[in-house]
């Protein structure tokens, strides 16, 4: 039987909702088997499109998928030698946990799909597509479009990172005190890439909305999950605060429209107080001996822009000292080169120049084209105009995405012809 | 259940052509404290072996026609294996711990096949 419509739209929210939750305990059952896990979870879904229509779409979902994929595991069990003998006391009447506890034990198997998914024994390419896949369930080709790689070599890295864990007896847990702060990182890091993969893209479509969505979803389970960390409120506050001025970023013709550009009445305000509240709840949880992290501080950088009613009011001190503060939590030369650009406008392009050219030295930068596309718009500020375009030209011969070819070829026409100050 | 690993210890060879009488037994009491640490942390050695220099190896690759039998290591490396350690653990985040500890730069954890009965 075909799934009505209104069965299709209850099983994608679920999708999108409770994979993640379904496959997380259905993984514990199965003392972290993911890939048997994610088969029974896979299953699930299709049993719910297939029965939901004549039986009525269950008032809970989430419980109803769970408990469908449980049986399907313990199914499997029951069935095959191997996982009976792996599993000898799964099939006693009082194995799976007693109802009351549910709730709070669900909450903590999507934690430990999380940690083992980012576990820095994993590749950090790795990392990324599992947890997109297992805890997202993204499916594999829409992993590999977004990381621009075939379908195959997407799908052969899934499995071969599944086998590690499997192999390897990578824990499913999650880590220990000692541990948490590196681990959290770990996991935060590949969020905010899955958040920022889904920001740049080859061809016309600037904004992959299923990544960046499940990137905000799985965010705020972080942060509901560990209210108490600073640095995952952090990421949730970047995350909100710079999809809030997603419908800006982009014009009517597709083309990306520069923060200073942007009509900033079409930046959504709801979502820029969420960004804000989260930012001070982090920085309470923060003090002079235990400093906000990377992400906490720039989601402190990304509330200063969104607090400027428009690009002229910007209070480019105020985010100068953020990047001061960023590059000792996080010293990396690409905190360095969005400094200066900070620095250029708080000072001088002049000023700004100067410390992006010392940054240029670094062997790190070589292939990123903001570097030069940053050092061509100073120029360009400086009236300095035939090395502006060989800056504009430079940057170009480094970036595939179309949407920043468009802009940057713009830039390029205008210096060229003598403009653009 | 434990699973068993390998720690394969790599060292740079060229550190260890001339190492003194007193700088073999620090690093073989180096190694004596680490077995007890491993034993205290709940997991256990099942065997280890420090090895002869890579120049000391001989290398069988078969395949084609007769085996070749050739002077060296099989891979040339600028680090050696030196050594390696068999040891059960718990999970890979104790195997890892343990490795952190050893005494030597560059270890690598392989989980072992398990094929006996």
């Amino acid at each position: 039987m075909t799934a009505t419509p209104e069965v299709t739209r209850a099983v994608e929210k679920a999708h999108r909702e409770e994979w993640g939750l379904v496959l997380a305990a259905v993984a514990r059952l199965l003392d972290g088997d993911l890939a048997t896990a994610e088969e029974c979870t896979q299953e699930a879904f299709e049993a719910g499109l297939r029965t939901w229509g004549e039986r009525g779409i269950p008032t809970r979902p989430g419980a109803w998928l769970t408990t469908t994929a449980r049986n399907r595991a313990l199914d499997r069990v029951r069935r095959e030698k191997a996982l009976r003998q792996r599993y000898p006391d799964l099939l006693r009447d009082d194995a799976v946990g007693a109802p009351g506890e549910e709730d709070d034990v669900v909450i903590d198997d999507r934690l430990r799909l999380v940690f083992t998914c980012c576990h820095p024994a994993l590749a950090e390419e790795a990392r990324i597509a599992l947890t997109l896949r297992l805890v997202c369930g993204l499916t594999t080709d829409e992993i590999a479009r977004a990381f621009l790689v075939p379908e195959p070599t997407m799908a052969a890295r899934i499995t071969r990172a599944k086998k590690k864990i499997a192999t390897a007896h990578i824990p499913y847990r999650v880590p220990g005190d000692d541990d948490l702060a590196e681990r959290l990182d770990g996991v935060l890091t590949v969020i905010h890439l899955a958040f920022t993969a889904g920001h740049v893209t080859t061809g016309a479509v600037l904004v992959r909305v299923d990544l960046v969505e499940r990137a905000l979803d799985l965010a705020r389970v972080l942060a509901v999950l560990m209210p108490d960390e600073p640095e995952t409120l952090g990421l949730l506050a970047l995350l909100e605060l710079t999809d809030a001025r997603r419908a800006a970023r982009v014009d009517a013709d597709g083309a990306l429209v520069l923060l200073e550009d942007q009509d900033r009445s079409r930046w959504d305000r709801a979502q820029i107080e969420r960004g804000d509240a989260l930012v001070v709840r982090g920085l309470r949880l923060t003090s002079a001996a235990d400093p906000p992290g990377r992400f906490l501080l720039q989601a402190c950088i990304a509330g200063e822009h969104a607090a400027a009613s428009t690009w002229a009011t910007t209070d480019w001190q105020a985010i100068v000292l953020l990047y001061d503060r960023l590059l000792v939590a996080w010293p990396s030369p690409v905190v360095r080169v969005n400094r200066a650009v900070a620095v250029s406008f708080d000072v001088g392009p002049e000023e700004g120049l100067a410390l992006l050219d010392a940054c240029a030295a670094d062997p790190a930068l070589r292939s990123w084209h903001y570097l030069p596309a940053a050092r061509a718009d100073l120029l360009r500020r400086l009236g300095r105009r035939a090395e502006a375009a060989t800056a504009y030209r430079a940057a170009l011969g480094l970036v595939s995405d179309g949407a920043e070819r468009v802009y940057l070829r713009t830039r390029l026409a205008e210096v060229e012809a003598g403009g653009g100050s | 259940m434990a699973t068993r690993y390998m720690f394969l210890i790599y060292s740079d060879e060229s550190a260890m052509t001339d190492v003194t009488p007193e700088q073999w037994d620090k690093m073989l009491q180096a190694h004596n404290a680490w077995g007890e640490s491993v034993a205290a942390a709940g997991a256990s050695i099942v065997s280890g072996e420090a090895l002869a220099m890579s120049t000391t190896a001989t290398t069988i690759r078969k395949g084609g026609g007769s085996p070749v039998v050739t002077d060296g290591p099989f891979a040339e490396t600028k680090e050696g294996l030196g050594g390696y350690y068999v040891v059960d653990c718990a999970d890979l985040d104790q195997a890892l711990a343990l490795a952190h500890t050893l005494p030597a730069n560059t270890v690598e954890v392989r989980p072992v096949i398990p094929t006996g009965p």
